[in-house]
């Protein structure tokens, strides 16, 4: 039934910018702190108070409008939405409504159906609400912390046509919003919202179905689960000879399921009106130039960069960009070490794995790029076996010191020179005369066994080609 | 002659000299206060103890030899502008229990220097009206005859200076707030070109058109509280960054060549033939000075009332929506939920003007609406500006009336709010326009009641203005005449 239908998605996401200043005041913008310790008359909105722009998010709005190809205007407004309610101190938001700062971009996203450019309507600036804070005994309370935080909010056009689509989309934004580092893309508090426009209208059909939006989705699981949801229900209703009603939906996490908020006869008509205390707000060309120039490099161009400058796969270029500090962990060890395969290896894995054991980020790595750098470097120069040097690894975790330090502490210098190990060697097969006999006899693979052996006795510090050879050669009888 | 009787820049000079004392001008206010406020009605909040404090701390001041001029000077501020610690009503029932916890810029830079603040004025409620008679706390009667209204919305600003109840206020002016009530009471008021005087800690009515400004006794007085409060703040975006000029320094500069534009739209049948004649004196005057009187149109003048009463009610639809029970002020709670709440605190809170600029102004901006309504009037704003910097070209000050009428009684327009409306039509356009005006005290009717002559000025043209006003000022005596209170 469902395959009578496409699916139509637009997205509106709602990213709170990491400004440590608030958008209209000074108040700080830390997360967590006692309820309305972060305001001041012009956040509590108190009579008199006037808003004054905060021009670093203006840089961070031109910053993402530029890093999605949009068109930045050289003049916008901000706009009062007047609503009432308990958590909007001033009774209306500040946003911007006819004249955004940014309009017209893309994103090209990659599915399994392949690839596919989304448009981006517009972007713009406006400040959050307080939140409520419900107590039955004591009744609802409000705290203002986090009112008048900036927000940007991304809207696109109604490109995708599935829900893969609508996460390849988000992902690819949230990347982008981390990368410049205008958003810190924590969904569990709200740092990255998603509202989503959803319709259907039979294949071939030209004008769109009537669309639902669904609000309060906070996680890329949750999107698939709202869309999918979403679908059946309007795809039942019109099987069942119905009419879709505009409206908004709220999805409710726990069921996976949306349910009516109001229609849009209920809808509020917001009164938008260009803000009277805010003058225009221009942006020069060479403010444009000076945010392209500091834009930093996004993941598609580091992609390419890393497969052509350091040579290596696409899969391996593609994991290491997906986070920025990632990738500057890894840039920064490919250049102090060169070969970039070898690197990948060790932040891919071992790096990693290591991270995830102590659940920690990239940015809190304890070894940094050059301790891992002059590790690898005296795997290189046979000092320490590819084995030796996970042992090493973790010890510079552990302890912090460096490679050569541990290296030396420990004495885990490889023996190339096997001769001060013979006498071990020859007692290991003088041990095990039937394993020996047995390898005479044409079992090859037992060579592993006496290598093994000799690398228990040895704590690990023989190199192995020379062992493996000198191994060879006493078997054989030489 | 009384203390009470002074002006900022007679009393700066006793005081500097110590011939008195901030403590002992500030006494003489408070007792004039008491003895005559229950006639006129201009305080909503005496500073007794507060003022005597701060006169003292003036003293010290003066004593030291670190005297600003307005050092020990007692002044007294609508209760529009937020002062901290100070109860500041804005006239209205919703914040007759706020205190606010700062203070607004203007009244952050009287303090600086010094100056005492005797308490806070009454107003029409959210600077709403033109009589002074929509206020919470009753209306405010004028010093001429207490049957007449003072003029509003800055109606207990002015009728505190000509009943000598303090030296010098600052009043707002939307549409004609300052300088209406000025010319009612015969006391000089300016209101700034917009820009000029931060609206941060203003309580807003129309954002776009609110200014501060000084009422005085006279035009030195008028520049030097300008002067004061004058310059761009950095919390007011819509203020603008350019030097402060020392308007006491150009006020004798006089008149001689002076191009004084008479608007012909201004001088139109239904003007009172007392408020015409003093009028036409006054440019008699200064022609006789050196000026040069010349006829100007501004041809939008007619658009202007239906205008302003679009966009100013639609900007405070949204201004005021912030009075909502929820943080502060006025809330009734009956315990029927949230909307229940609004709806009480606001039906109990706001008085019937503020209701009906609140519904006038919801509807101009409602979707539908709102291209017909809101928008045609900002275009109809751009035109009644070019007006004015069409005839700007032409002239260096605009001279009209004030008012069509001298003070009206108390009650007699309350029942016809488009009738009240159109006391400021002749003051509404110069907020549209963003430029500078000014009331100066130019005669008496028959009733003996005060009439008020308007100088416009081009934007930021207020040195102009106060030149032009001083220069008339010496040449007559109309500011000298004082209320028989
Ligand atoms: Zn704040």
């Amino acid at each position: 039934m469902l395959s009578k239908y496409e699916v139509v998605i637009g997205l509106e996401v709602h990213a709170q910018l990491t400004t440590d200043t608030k958008i209209f005041c000074n108040c700080s913008t830390t997360f967590g702190n006692e309820p309305n310790s972060q305001t001041c008359p012009v956040c509590l909105g108190l009579p008199g108070a006037l808003p004054v722009l905060n021009k670093k998010v203006v840089d961070y709005a031109i910053r993402t409008g530029l890093a999605t190809e949009c068109t930045i205007a050289p003049r916008s407004i901000f706009a009062r939405k007047n609503y009432f309610y308990p958590d909007l101190p001033k009774g209306y938001q500040i946003s911007q409504f006819e004249l955004p700062i940014c309009e017209h971009g893309r994103l090209d996203i990659e599915t399994a159906e392949g690839s596919k450019t989304i448009g981006i309507t517009r972007i713009h600036m406006e400040e959050d609400a307080g939140k409520l804070l419900h107590d039955s005994s004591e009744g609802s309370r409000v705290d203002l912390n986090r009112a008048c935080t900036p927000l940007m909010e991304i809207v696109s056009e109604p490109d995708m046509r599935s829900a893969d689509q609508a996460i390849a989309y988000l992902k690819k934004l949230h990347q982008i919003v981390v990368y410049l580092g205008v958003c810190d893309g924590n969904l569990e508090e709200g740092s990255f919202r998603c509202d989503a426009n959803v319709s259907i209208r039979p294949w071939g059909q030209k004008e769109f179905g009537t669309r639902a939006e669904l609000k309060n989705i906070n996680s890329f699981r949750f999107i698939k689960q709202a869309i999918d949801y979403e679908v059946q229900r309007q795809a039942d209703i019109l099987e069942e000879g119905g009419r879709v009603i505009q409206e908004t939906r709220l999805f409710d996490t726990a069921s996976g399921t949306t349910r009516s908020m109001r229609s849009k006869e209920e809808a509020n008509d917001y009164r938008y009106f260009p803000d009277p205390d805010l003058v225009p707000l221009l942006v020069s060309e060479e403010w444009i130039e000076q945010a392209r120039l500091e834009l930093p490099e996004l993941p598609a161009a580091k992609i390419e960069r890393f497969i052509k400058e350091y040579d290596i796969p696409r899969y391996d270029a593609e994991v290491l960009a997906a986070e920025r500090a990632n990738a500057d962990y890894y840039d920064a060890l490919v250049k102090l070490h060169g070969n970039g395969k070898l690197c990948s290896n060790w932040v891919m894995g071992e790096v990693q794995r290591a991270l995830k054991d102590s659940d920690l980020a990239i940015g809190d790595c304890p070894v940094t790029p050059q301790m891992l750098a002059g590790m690898l470097g005296r795997i290189d120069d046979n000092t320490i076996s590819g084995k030796i040097a996970k042992k090493v690894f973790d010890a510079m975790w552990q302890s912090g010191k460096d490679a050569d330090t541990i290296i030396e502490e420990q004495e885990l210098k490889q023996v190339t020179d096997l001769s001060a190990i013979e006498p071990a060697i020859d007692e290991i097969l003088a041990a095990n005369p039937g394993q020996v006999a047995e390898y005479r006899g044409g079992k090859d693979k037992l060579l592993g066994f006496f290598v093994g052996q000799v690398m228990k006795a040895t704590k690990g510090k023989a190199n192995p080609a020379a062992l493996n050879e000198l191994l060879k050669k006493k078997l054989a009888g030489e | 002659m009384q203390l009470t009787d002074l002006t900022i820049h007679q009393l700066h000079d006793l005081l500097r000299e110590g011939k008195t004392s901030a403590q002992e001008v500030t006494r003489a206010f408070l007792d004039r206060i008491a003895a005559t406020d229950e006639r006129v009605n201009a305080f909503i909040t005496v500073c007794q103890q507060e003022s005597l404090q701060q006169a003292a701390a003036a003293d010290a001041r003066l004593k030291a030899g670190d005297g600003a001029p307005l050092t020990g000077i007692p002044l007294a501020l609508k209760d529009i502008f937020i002062t901290e610690g100070l109860r500041t009503t804005c006239a209205s029932q919703i914040l007759n229990n706020f205190v606010p916890p700062y203070n607004g810029t203007a009244v952050a830079k009287l303090k600086e220097q010094g100056a005492v603040i005797l308490g806070k004025l009454n107003m029409d409620e959210f600077a709403m009206g033109s009589s002074n008679e929509n206020s919470a706390f009753g209306p405010v009667r004028n010093p001429w005859n207490g049957d007449c209204v003072p003029g509003g919305s800055s109606g207990g600003s002015a009728a505190c200076v000509a009943a000598r109840q303090a030296v010098a206020t600052l009043g707002t002016d939307t549409g004609g707030s300052i300088r209406q009530p000025a010319a009612h009471c015969g006391v000089v008021g300016l209101k700034p070109t917009y820009g000029l005087v931060s609206r941060y800690g203003v309580i807003a009515y129309a954002s776009s058109l609110d200014q501060v400004g000084p009422i005085t006794r006279d035009v030195e007085d008028c520049a030097i509280l300008l002067g004061a409060v004058a310059g761009y703040d950095p919390a007011d975006s819509t203020s603008v960054d350019q030097p402060v000029p020392d308007y006491r320094a150009t006020l004798k500069d006089g008149v001689k060549g002076l191009k004084v534009g008479l608007p012909k739209e201004y001088f139109i049948e239904g003007l009172d033939p007392a408020v015409k004649q003093a009028v036409e004196k006054a440019v008699d005057t200064l022609r006789g000075l050196g000026a040069e009187p010349v006829e100007v149109s501004l041809p939008h003048t007619d658009y202007a009332v239906a205008c302003y009463y679009l966009i100013a009610t639609a900007e405070a639809s949204s201004n005021l929506a912030r009075y909502d029970g929820v943080r502060y002020g006025q809330r009734v709670d009956q315990d029927r939920g949230l909307i229940d709440m609004y709806m009480q605190s606001r039906a109990a809170g706001f008085g019937p003007e503020v209701k009906r600029r609140i519904m006038l102004g919801t509807y101009a901006l409602s979707s539908g609406y709102y291209d017909a309504y809101y928008l045609k009037a900002q275009k109809v704003r751009t035109l009644i500006r070019q007006d004015f910097l069409d005839a700007f070209n032409q002239v260096d000050v605009i001279l009209t009336p004030v008012a069509p009428t001298p003070a009206f009684r108390i009650g007699e327009k309350t029942a016809d709010p488009l009738q009240m409306y159109l006391s400021d039509i002749f003051t509404i356009p110069v907020n549209l326009a963003g430029t500078c005006g000014m009331s100066l005290p130019c005669g008496f009717s028959q009733e003996g009641l005060p009439i008020g002559l308007q100088l416009i000025g081009r934007p930021f043209g207020e040195e102009t203005l106060l030149r032009t006003a001083y220069a008339f000022e010496q040449a007559s005596d109309w500011h000298r005449q004082q209320a028989p209170l």
